[in-house]
């Protein structure tokens, strides 16, 4: 293996541009994605997804089987032409999920042990580490041994630490994964902060969709080592790709294809029809209101949100909504504020009403209802597929 | 083994560990007969041999005794000869150890296994075996006096060489345990900040078994002091030379039986010093550093 362009000193930050195609036992892991420098992309996906073993390839952790990584003009890791360089040339910034501070430094000696590592004299290294904490608020803690701190200000210092080191790339595994919620608001708002202060492209690992919306420029959904979905938070929002993510982001989404583009008629894969005249169900763009435009046969994803829906223990008068069908109730759920309502029919559905409806409803596991949604709650869009090494 | 020092966490109550026995004690009532009585008499076998030694022990003479034997010298050159074989050990050993507990290599488990060896063989075979190695004639040592003129059985430093021999594999061993259960993600975020594999080693690796390495020095340490069957092999009994204290009590008992207790009694006091010392690193990891 070669070492190979390595400038020395800070360059500028350059975008991340990564290839990675990665073996591991009976697992494969296909990931493109592109950072431009001060973006920030979260990848979302459920446990085993492969998440992690991305981060480990970029931070140079992990070789690649197969494809590349670069950062500006360096390149990290060419399968194709044997140039793999380790993590401990690659001026990375590496948050983990523990922090993995070191415990018998103290949080000064922890923030300086890069400038130390890379040869700056302690005094130096120490002064920069000063900066640093105080720039992050955390001055007072300097003398501290890391298991003196809470979670909040270990994963503070470990960001501190991460950030001291000049990285060109940013990685953030699960960084406030391991936080209980109060202080996971608290620190999600400022992990905002500096990461938009960062100059380089920074990578945020997460399985929390609210994370992923509130810190992300962009979303690379990640399901069974392949990418399923790249875009806008809200374009992830508001037309999940998958199933995951639907459930994530708590909408009803159904596969099916068109079969009338007069009356928008979905017939549904898992059995039913929708008519799906919903705001913005258009062609494929964040923001352009295309209108739809579609050929019997095409392939669309209908989404629901459980909101939109209606429950009827006798058959609904024929009125406005378009969309009627039946279904037995197979569970309750209470949330906070409302009742959620899962109905097997075709299709099947979750349903959110309030806990008055519940009672006035009498709604029992194993009865029968009706459901109803608007035509115009019911948006359609087409299906891409998997957008593996397509972003 | 002892583990890696961590700070408990500043927020548990003093006293939580004699509310933990308390309740085990609760919950398993009385010890059974079939269990108490055999640990008794397993207490009273290790314990009534020394309670032998101190009460023969010529507690008035005591001083002239060590003074007149010789015991000083014997328990100088111990102190000098188990204090080097310990810093060879340690110079030696902890590198071997991270090979073993790193490295991955073919044949790691039978290095291992040969590494270790000499903590299961006799001793006195280590005496034999190295008399054949780095004695006059052995395949080494005819080298090393034919070429530099150095001749180690029978010397003060052939009683370091059969004491590193017999006690480095007991440095080896906690060392290498505490190296495999190091968290290796330190290493890894310490390579993220640019910290190549040989200074992560100086200021993670090292600190974080700290612990463990004092243990496994001071268990080295005790080993050599003991060590007599490699020894008297090896490098014989010549007083002021190679007589150490296991070598001047088996000496003293044949003719002169109160020295030989005097001398036992100065051993005795060493040991318990270090079980202190040990119990103080085991039982309370982390207090200590």
């Amino acid at each position: 293996m070669t070492r190979h362009g390595e400038a020395a000193g800070a360059a500028p930050s350059g975008a991340l541009r990564a290839d990675v195609v990665v073996d591991r036992g009976g697992f494969r892991l296909e990931a493109e994605l592109a950072v431009a420098p001060g973006q920030v992309l979260a990848v979302l996906g459920p446990n085993g997804a492969g998440k992690t073993t991305l981060l480990r390839t970029l931070a140079g952790l992990r070789a690649l089987t197969a494809g590349s990584i670069q950062v500006g003009a360096h390149t990290w890791d060419d399968a194709g032409a044997g140039v793999f360089v380790p993590a401990v040339d690659r001026r990375v910034g590496v948050v983990f999920q523990d922090y993995r501070l070191f415990p018998h430094l103290s949080v000064l000696d922890n923030v300086a042990f890069s400038a130390r590592a890379r040869g700056v004299a302690r005094d130096r290294a120490r002064r920069d580490a000063a900066n640093w904490l105080d720039r992050l608020g955390l001055d007072r803690f300097a003398p501290r041994r890391p298991g003196e701190l809470s979670g909040g200000q270990a994963q503070r210092v470990a960001l501190a630490r991460a950030l001291a080191s000049d990285p060109r790339l940013l990685l953030l595994d699960e960084p406030l994964a391991a936080l209980d919620v109060r202080t996971r608001l608290e620190i999600r708002g400022e992990l905002r902060q500096h990461l938009s202060a960062f100059a380089g492209p920074s990578i945020l690992v997460t399985h929390d969709p609210l994370e992923a919306m509130v810190l992300a420029d962009r979303i690379l959904v990640l399901e069974a080592g392949q990418v399923v979905q790249v875009g806008s938070p809200t374009d992830v929002a508001r037309r999940p790709a998958t199933d995951y993510v639907a459930r994530l982001v708590g909408l009803n989404l159904y596969p099916g294809t068109l079969s009338d583009p007069v009356t928008r008629r979905v017939d549904l894969d898992g059995g039913g029809t929708l008519h799906a005249a919903g705001h913005g169900s258009a062609g494929a763009d964040d923001d352009g209101e295309v209108t739809f435009a579609g050929a019997p046969g095409d392939r669309l994803l209908v989404v629901l949100a459980p909101s939109a829906i209606s429950v009827h223990t006798r058959r609904p008068d024929a009125g406005s909504p378009r969309n009627t069908w039946t279904g037995v109730v197979a569970g309750l759920e209470l949330l906070t504020d409302r009742v959620r309502v899962a109905v097997d029919g075709a299709p099947s559905a979750l349903v959110d009403i309030t806990p008055a409806a519940v009672a006035d409803l009498r709604l029992t596991p194993g009865q029968p209802v009706w459901l109803t949604a608007k035509a115009t709650e019911v948006m359609a869009y087409p299906d891409l597929g998997p957008v593996a090494r397509r972003p | 083994m002892a583990r890696p020092a961590q700070k408990a966490p500043p927020t548990r109550p003093p006293g939580q560990r004699g509310a933990r026995t308390r309740s085990i004690a609760d919950v398993t009532g009385r010890t059974p007969w079939p269990l108490a009585a055999p640990a008794a008499v397993a207490v009273a076998f290790l314990l009534l041999p020394l309670v032998g030694l101190l009460l023969r022990a010529p507690w008035r003479g005591l001083p002239r005794i060590l003074v007149e034997s010789g015991a000083l010298d014997a328990l100088r050159l111990s102190l000098v000869t188990a204090s080097a074989a310990t810093v060879i050990s340690v110079f030696f050993g902890v590198p071997l150890a991270w090979v073993l507990a790193r490295a991955r290599f073919p044949g790691r488990s039978l290095l291992r296994a040969l590494v270790t060896l000499p903590l299961v063989l006799p001793p006195v075979v280590g005496g034999v075996a190295l008399l054949f190695a780095l004695g006059r004639r052995g395949f080494i040592g005819q080298h090393l006096d034919q070429w530099f003129g150095i001749t180690l059985p029978f010397t003060t430093a052939g009683v370091i060489v059969a004491e590193t021999f017999v006690a480095m594999p007991f440095l080896i061993v906690t060392v290498e345990g505490a190296l495999r259960s190091a968290d290796l993600g330190l290493d890894e975020a310490a390579a993220t900040l640019g910290a190549r594999p040989f200074t992560t080693f100086r200021r993670v690796t090292l600190p974080l078994i700290g612990p463990s390495l004092i243990a496994g020095a001071v268990l080295c340490w005790a080993r050599a002091l003991g060590e007599f069957g490699a020894t008297i092999t090896f490098a014989g009994n010549l007083p002021g030379v190679t007589q150490t204290m296991p070598l001047a009590v088996y000496q003293a008992l044949e003719r002169d039986p109160d020295a030989a207790v005097a001398l036992s009694l100065v051993l005795l006091v060493v040991s318990i010093a270090v079980l202190a010392l040990l119990r103080e690193r085991w039982l309370h990891p982390g207090t200590s550093l």
